[in-house]
C-alpha cells in the first residue's frame, strides 16, 4: 500500500513552553484504519490539529497525498474531513443548512442528494430542519461527522469519536466507518480506549508524552507483545501449587479450581509440553483447557510502564 | 480562488444578520429619530445655519457615519469573535480557503449590513428634513469605503479580543468619542483654533467631512485629503489582518 500521510520530525512547543510533540515520524497508508492510541495529554489532538491546519508546527513537515500542508494547503485540506474532539457546533442554524455550509466552505458545488444520504446514514434525516441547539449530545456528534463527510474527503480524522457516546451511536458510527473504508477512505481515529483500537483498526500507533513509541499492525502488535494464558479446569481443586511444579509460571485461580499458566506466545519454546508432562507425572488431572491472549490494554499498560 | 467558500461564509453571516434584523435595525433607527427630535427640532431651531445648511440637515451625514462606524465594528468583531469563542472556527481554519477569502466573506457581509443600515438612516432622515445629495456617487463611495474599513477594523478587534469586554471596549471608549469630537454635530471651524488643530489628528474627522461634502459641497478638509485618509486607514487595517493570518495570531496555537 502507498502512503497517504507522511509526518516527519514533527515537533510542537506551545506558547507557554510545553512541548506537546517530540520529533514525531508517522506514515499513514492509503485506505487503512489507523488508531492513534494514547492517554490524555499524549499529544493526539495536537498531531491531528497540525495536519488539519488548526495549529502551527514548531518543526518538521507533513505531506498529505504528496502535497505539503503549508505550501499546498488547498490540496491537502480538500482531502481531509475532521471530526473534532469537542462538540463545537453552531446554535441557531438548522442541521441541513449547516452541513451544506461545510460543503460550500470546502469549495464543492451543492449536492442535496448527497447531503440527504449522509444525514440518513447517520440517522439525522428526521432532524434536518431542527436548530442545532435543540439536538442532544449524541446527535451533535453525528452532525459533526456529517459535516466532515459533506465534502467527500479522502481522509477522515475522528478525534476521540466515542467519548461520551451511547452504544447505539457507537454502532452506527462503526458502520459508517466501515462503509467509508470500503469506499476507499482512509480513517485515522484517536482514542484512549484500547477496545476501540482493537475493534476497529488495521494498525495501531501508540503515543505517549508527545512521542510515538510504537506503530504496528494490530495482529502483529498483539503477537509481538502478547503473552498468552493457558487455563486448566482442574478435576479436583488444589490448595497450593505442588513443590514439584514450582519451576513453571503458574498460579491458582477461582478458589483452586483453575490453574493458569502464562507464557510468551512468540517464543520457540512455550513450555507447554513440559508443563503437561510434569502435570501428569504429578497426577494433576484436568477436565478442560483454553488459551487466551492478553488484550491491547495489557500491552499498552506494559508499554507506558516501560517508557516512563 | 475558492468562490464557493466566500459565498458560504458571506451567506452564513448574512443569515445571522437576517435573524437579528429587527434588533440591528430598531436601535439605530430609533436613536436617529431621537437625535432629530432633540438636536434637529428642539435645539436645532435655535441654532443658526451652518455654512448655509439648516442644523437638522447638517447633522444627517454625521449621524449616518456614527451608525455605520459602530455597526461595522460591532457586527464584524462579533462575526469572527463568536466562532472563536464557541470553537466553530476550526472549520474555517481546516478548509481549503485563503486568508483573503475568509476576510472577503466576513468583512463583506459586515460591510453590506452597515451600508444597508446607513441607507435606511438616510431614508429615515428624509422624513424629517429636506435632503439633497450633491454627489451621489461620492456619497456611496464614502459610505462603502467607511463600511469596509471599519468592518476590517472590527474584524481585527474580534480576533484580538479574548473576552466580551474587550470586544466592546474599543467601540465604546475610542470610536464613539472620536465620532462626537470629529465634527459630526458641528463644523470644525466653529471651534477655537487650538482645538481645530487637535481635531486634525482625529481620523474620523476626515470621514465625516468627506461624507458631508458629498451632500452639501462644504467640508472641513478637502475631499482629496478625506479620501486619502480613508485609503490610508484601510491599508493599515489590511496590513494588520494580513499579519494576523500570516502568524496565526490568536487563531492558531
Ligand atoms: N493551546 C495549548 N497551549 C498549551 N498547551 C496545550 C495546548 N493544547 C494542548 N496543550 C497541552 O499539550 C498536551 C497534549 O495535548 P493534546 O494534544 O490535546 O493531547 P491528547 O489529545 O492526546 O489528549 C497536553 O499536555 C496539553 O495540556
Ligand atoms: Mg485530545
Amino acid at each position: 500500500m502507498t502512503s497517504i500521510i507522511n509526518v516527519s520530525n514533527l515537533s510542537k512547543t506551545y506558547e507557554g513552553g510545553f512541548q506537546a510533540l517530540k520529533s514525531v515520524n508517522l506514515e499513514i497508508k492509503d485506505g487503512e484504519i489507523f488508531a492513534l492510541l494514547g492517554p490524555n495529554g499524549a499529544g493526539k489532538t495536537t498531531l491531528i490539529s497540525i495536519i488539519c491546519g488548526l495549529v502551527n508546527a514548531s518543526e518538521g513537515s507533513v505531506t498529505v497525498g504528496g502535497f505539503d500542508i503549508i505550501r499546498d494547503y488547498r490540496q491537502t485540506r480538500a482531502l481531509i474531513g475532521l471530526v473534532p474532539q469537542e462538540l463545537t457546533t453552531e446554535a441557531f442554524e438548522t442541521v441541513r443548512q449547516n452541513v451544506s455550509f461545510t460543503r460550500g466552505l470546502f469549495g464543492k458545488p451543492k449536492n442535496p442528494d448527497l447531503i440527504e444520504k449522509i444525514l440518513r446514514d447517520l440517522s439525522l434525516w428526521d432532524k434536518k430542519d431542527e436548530r442545532i441547539m435543540n439536538l442532544s449530545g449524541g446527535m451533535k456528534r453525528r452532525l459533526l461527522i456529517a459535516k466532515a463527510l459533506s465534502h467527500e474527503p479522502q481522509i477522515l480524522f475522528l478525534d476521540e469519536p466515542t467519548a461520551g457516546v451511547d452504544v447505539e451511536l457507537r454502532k452506527d458510527m462503526w458502520n459508517v466507518v466501515r462503509d467509508l473504508q470500503t469506499s476507499g477512505v482512509t480513517i485515522i481515529l484517536t482514542t484512549h480506549y484500547i477496545e476501540e483500537a482493537e475493534e476497529m483498526a488495521d494498525r495501531v500507533g501508540i503515543i505517549t508524552g508527545g512521542e510515538i513509541v510504537l506503530v504496528e499492525g494490530k495482529e502483529a502488535l498483539m503477537n509481538k507483545l502478547g503473552s498468552k494464558q493457558l487455563t486448566l479446569d482442574l478435576l479436583t481443586p488444589l490448595e497450593k501449587i505442588p513443590e514439584s511444579l514450582i519451576a513453571h509460571d503458574l498460579r491458582l485461580d477461582n478458589g483452586g479450581t483453575n490453574l493458569v499458566y502464562t507464557y510468551d506466545s512468540k517464543s520457540d519454546r512455550t513450555g507447554i509440553t513440559s508443563l503437561l508432562n510434569d502435570l501428569s507425572a504429578n497426577g494433576v488431572k484436568f477436565t478442560d483447557l483454553k488459551t487466551n491472549q492478553s488484550s491491547l490494554e495489557d500491552i499498552f499498560v506494559d508499554l507506558v510502564k516501560q517508557s516512563s | 480562488m475558492n468562490l464557493r467558500a466566500i459565498k458560504a461564509i458571506y451567506l452564513f453571516e448574512m443569515s445571522r444578520t437576517m435573524r437579528t434584523l429587527a434588533q440591528s435595525l430598531i436601535s439605530p433607527v430609533v436613536s436617529t429619530i431621537l437625535y432629530f427630535v432633540v438636536f434637529g427640532s428642539a435645539i436645532g431651531s435655535r441654532i443658526q445655519e451652518i455654512d448655509g445648511v439648516g442644523y437638522g440637515t447638517f447633522i444627517v451625514p454625521g449621524l449616518i457615519m456614527l451608525t455605520v462606524l459602530t455597526q461595522s465594528m460591532s457586527n464584524a468583531s462579533f462575526g469572527i469573535y463568536f466562532p472563536r469563542f464557541i470553537g466553530t472556527i476550526y472549520e474555517v481554519l481546516s478548509a481549503p480557503i485563503s486568508h483573503l477569502e475568509v476576510i472577503v466573506g466576513y468583512v463583506g457581509a459586515a460591510a453590506t449590513k452597515s451600508t444597508i443600515l446607513g441607507l435606511i438612516i438616510l431614508i429615515t432622515a428624509g422624513f424629517f428634513v429636506d435632503l439633497q445629495i450633491a454627489h451621489p456617487f461620492y456619497m456611496f463611495l464614502f459610505l462603502i469605503l467607511t463600511s469596509v474599513t471599519f468592518s476590517l477594523f472590527g474584524f481585527i478587534i474580534g480576533i484580538w479580543a479574548d473576552n466580551f469586554e474587550k470586544l466592546q471596549i474599543i467601540p465604546l471608549l475610542v470610536i464613539t468619542p472620536l465620532t462626537f469630537l470629529g465634527g459630526s454635530f458641528y463644523s470644525v471651524s466653529m471651534l477655537p483654533p487650538f482645538w481645530q488643530t487637535v481635531t486634525l489628528f482625529n481620523p474620523i474627522l476626515y470621514l465625516v467631512s468627506g461624507f458631508r461634502w458629498s451632500f452639501f459641497e462644504n467640508a472641513d478638509v478637502s475631499v482629496g485629503v478625506s479620501l486619502s485618509m480613508i485609503a490610508l486607514f484601510l491599508m493599515i487595517c489590511v496590513l494588520i489582518v494580513w499579519w494576523i493570518f500570516k502568524t496565526g495570531y490568536r487563531l492558531k496555537d
